[in-house]
């Protein structure tokens, strides 16, 4: 990654011209804010430490608070009511928070576009491509990670390091970032060993652990040697298939330590990215970009780093895919079919095209269905 | 529970409709005696929080720093007030459902099933109005009047069930509660989804025209206002009417009450739809003043903090707004403390936790004190 350039010289400068779009510390009791120059104010929707979403985003948090001249505040467990648009706006008026990053996926509608609208001097940013150039606010926006991209990588790790050529995947909803990820593993996967093949069981929420778990024991009955998930919390299905003796790829955050003898690899966001690209945009007085995503290209996805099952031919493609995946090779080579025999992906598609944001399918090669 | 004072009042009623206003000293005795609900709640307050202060200490926090930010994050600006507000509005409802059962003697607690479904029901009539382009006052007045009568609906379920089956109806409205937020899910996740939106399932939204808005000069949304008056309305008719009265012997003796004659299934029936009816209007809020659409996050737990405002406030309608404004302040402010005081977002419940449970100890001290007895030395039980 290209290190930011980050000078509290630069920092001061912008706070003495008046930043556009930056609002100042206001000032909180007992001098609690010290000498920031830039409140960011965090809001997760579970707990920080939960192995998953939330975590990923509470670890790249923790750096971005090693930025000189930047102050965090951060509060867990906020649900997707009027709760979320409260503890926004208690972080700008009572702390003076100048960024505001809303990381789940229910924040947006209606509480974050309303609150842009009610604050404009802050900005806002939610964790999902949601920001609508035609409708909603300039001082709100959108980021976002094709974790797909790492899903790839786990695909192609996976294919190489299985026996029985089965993946197991625990999904939570037939959604289209679920499914992306899904056909993601099973084309990582065919790209190195053609046999692959991907099973699917939907628990039907983001956040079932006794299904997760039933899950995972019966794709380890079906012969899935490999199990994969894109749950909010995988701790349940990562521990669950290492007990199993089987091999594991996770999602969102780091699970290795869960899983010693069997962890593969896994999907992580790189959210530090983006988060250091706000920061130094607020500290030069730029526009904050509205709307920012991408995957391997511009680092905003990573994997973890390899793990006791993962094989060493299986290490060697994935670290060949993510250099391709980088230099924006694409993943969707068409024609693709679903696995009912339709033609759902007419030709190859770039890894961002928005075509891809639509997908409502699981292609030839995955077992399951999305109703 | 003991509603004894209320109860003596309406029995006198009963006893000489035409009784003349109470003499001076009548007066007196009853302020003594009703004092004993203040006072008691108070000192059980007291207590929860030293017992608090001391575990602040014992995690190495301060406790003067935590009043501080409960203070200023929920009652102590202008902001943090209406925040408070605002977060007990959805309470204030959901404790109705559950004071208003109770004083039949049920344990109702399928609030949350109801608000869910209530709010879920008066968002699915929505979609039919906006497209024919329905005036928005009658389009709310249906959706709440709709929201309530499938709330009331659910929870009359249970109250059908006690009395027609001899079912619990702790144990079915609870269960109940659940199947209501599956139903809701499956038309959410089918029927009813607004496909332009693929990664959240919601039905369609209703439009910033549809939506109820604040009341004037403040950020708080009608459901509050309504929350009180409800409170009132249902404080006098629990209180001051027959059919309240006939509950409350229905819920003190339901065999005296079946002796006497009176429909003690209607009754049932019909205070726990009114308790779903209160659930299916926040269910209503949530849709109309808040959410814009019916989704997963209509379930987020009101339903069941509104037990435990009921409980706290011992049933009485009119101490639920006072109890569901300080719960409200202190999940307000619980934002500020994870965030000033570096303490998990479970620091809260630790302190509504003691609060609860030493207030339902302090039951254990109602009528022990002399104080508060009635001069003349007549027995209140």
């Amino acid at each position: 990654m290209s290190e930011i350039g980050f000078s509290r010289r630069a920092l001061l400068k912008s706070a003495a011209i008046g930043a556009a779009g930056m609002t100042l510390n206001l000032g909180g009791i007992r001098g609690a804010l010290g000498a920031a120059d830039l409140t960011v104010g965090v809001v997760y929707v579970g707990a920080r430490d939960d192995f998953g979403w939330n975590q990923a985003h509470a670890v790249a948090i923790k750096s971005l608070k090693d930025v000189p001249g930047v102050k965090v505040v951060e509060e867990e467990n906020v649900p997707e009511t009027d709760a979320v648009s409260k503890s926004m706006e208690s972080m700008i008026n009572l702390d003076g928070a100048g960024l505001i990053l809303a990381t789940s996926f229910g924040y947006y509608l209606p509480f974050v576009v309303d609150l842009a609208k009610k604050y404009p001097d802050a900005q806002f940013r939610h964790a999902a491509p949601l920001w609508n150039k035609d409708k909603d606010p300039k001082n709100a926006g959108s980021y976002f990670g094709y974790l797909n991209q790492a899903h790839y990588v786990n695909g192609v790790a996976a294919g190489l390091s299985t026996k029985t050529n089965k993946i197991g995947f625990v999904a939570a909803k037939p959604i289209a970032s679920v499914l992306s990820n899904i056909n993601s593993v099973l084309l990582g996967a065919r790209s190195v060993n053609p046999n692959a093949t991907v099973q699917v069981i939907f628990t039907g929420d983001w956040s079932l652990p006794v299904r997760e778990a039933e899950a995972a024991n019966a794709l380890v009955d079906a012969g899935c040697d490999v199990i994969t998930c894109h749950v909010d919390g995988p701790k349940v299905v990562i521990e669950t298939a290492e007990k199993r003796g089987a091999k594991t790829c996770g999602h969102n955050a780091s699970q290795a330590p869960l899983a010693p003898k069997g962890f593969v690899t896994g999907a992580e966001y790189k959210w530090i990215t983006i988060y250091k690209g706000y920061a130094s945009d607020l500290a030069e007085g730029k526009t904050l970009s509205n709307f920012t995503a991408g995957g391997y290209e511009v680092d905003f996805v990573q994997n973890t780093p390899f793990g006791a099952g993962a094989s060493e031919e299986g290490k060697k493609a994935a670290l060949a895919a993510i250099d391709g995946l980088k230099a924006k090779k694409p993943i969707y080579v068409g024609p693709l079919k679903d696995n009912k025999g339709k033609v759902v992906i007419d030709k190859t598609y770039d890894n961002l095209d928005p075509f891809l944001d639509k997908m409502d399918y699981l292609l030839e090669g995955v077992g399951g269905s999305t109703t | 529970m003991s509603n004894a004072p209320i109860a003596s009042d309406a029995s006198r009623e009963i006893v000489s409709p035409t009784a003349t206003p109470p003499a001076r000293s009548d007066f007196a005795d009853r302020l003594r005696a009703n004092s004993e609900y203040a006072v008691i709640p108070l000192f059980a307050l007291l207590i929860a929080a030293v017992l608090f202060a001391l575990f602040l200490l014992a995690i190495g926090k301060s406790p003067v720093d935590f009043v501080a930010y409960v203070w200023r994050g929920g009652f102590g600006t202008a902001f943090s007030l209406q925040n408070t507000l605002q977060r007990s509005a959805p309470l204030i409802l959901t404790a109705l459902a559950v004071a208003v059962p109770a004083r039949i003697g049920l344990i109702m607690i399928g609030g949350e099933g109801a608000l869910v479904l209530g709010g879920f029901a008066a968002a699915a009539l929505a979609i039919p109005l906006i497209n024919g382009h329905a005036p928005v006052t009658l389009t709310l007045i249906l959706m709440a009047v709709f929201g309530m009568l499938v709330g009331g609906f659910w929870v009359g379920l249970s109250g059908f069930l006690r009395y027609a089956r001899g079912v619990n109806e702790t144990i079915s409205s609870l269960l109940l509660t659940y199947i209501g937020i599956a139903i809701m899910n499956f038309f959410v996740e089918g029927a009813l989804r607004d496909l332009s939106n693929p990664n959240k399932p919601s039905t369609m939204p209703i439009g910033d025209a549809y939506m109820v808005g604040k009341i004037p000069g403040t950020q708080v949304h009608w459901g509050f206002a309504f929350g009180l008056i409800l409170c009132a309305a249902l404080y006098v008719l629990m209180t001051r009417t027959t059919f309240g009265f006939a509950a409350r012997v229905t819920g003190g003796n339901l065999r005296a009450a079946l002796a006497q004659g009176l429909p003690v299934g209607r009754l049932i029936v019909a205070c726990s739809a009114i308790a779903g009816a209160c659930a299916g209007l926040a269910g209503f809020f949530e849709v109309t003043a808040i959410q814009g659409r019916a989704n997963a996050s209509l379930a987020a737990g009101y339903g069941f903090t509104g037990i435990l405002v009921s409980f706290l406030a011992r049933h009485n309608p009119l101490a639920i707004p006072p109890v569901a404004i300080l719960l409200g302040g202190l999940v307000a402010s619980g934002g500020l403390i994870q965030r000033r005081m570096d303490l998990p977002d479970a620091t809260v419940l630790v302190l509504q936790g003691l609060i609860f449970v030493v207030l339902l100890t302090s039951e254990t001290l109602y009528g022990r004190f002399a104080i508060f007895r009635p001069a003349g030395g007549r027995d209140r039980t």
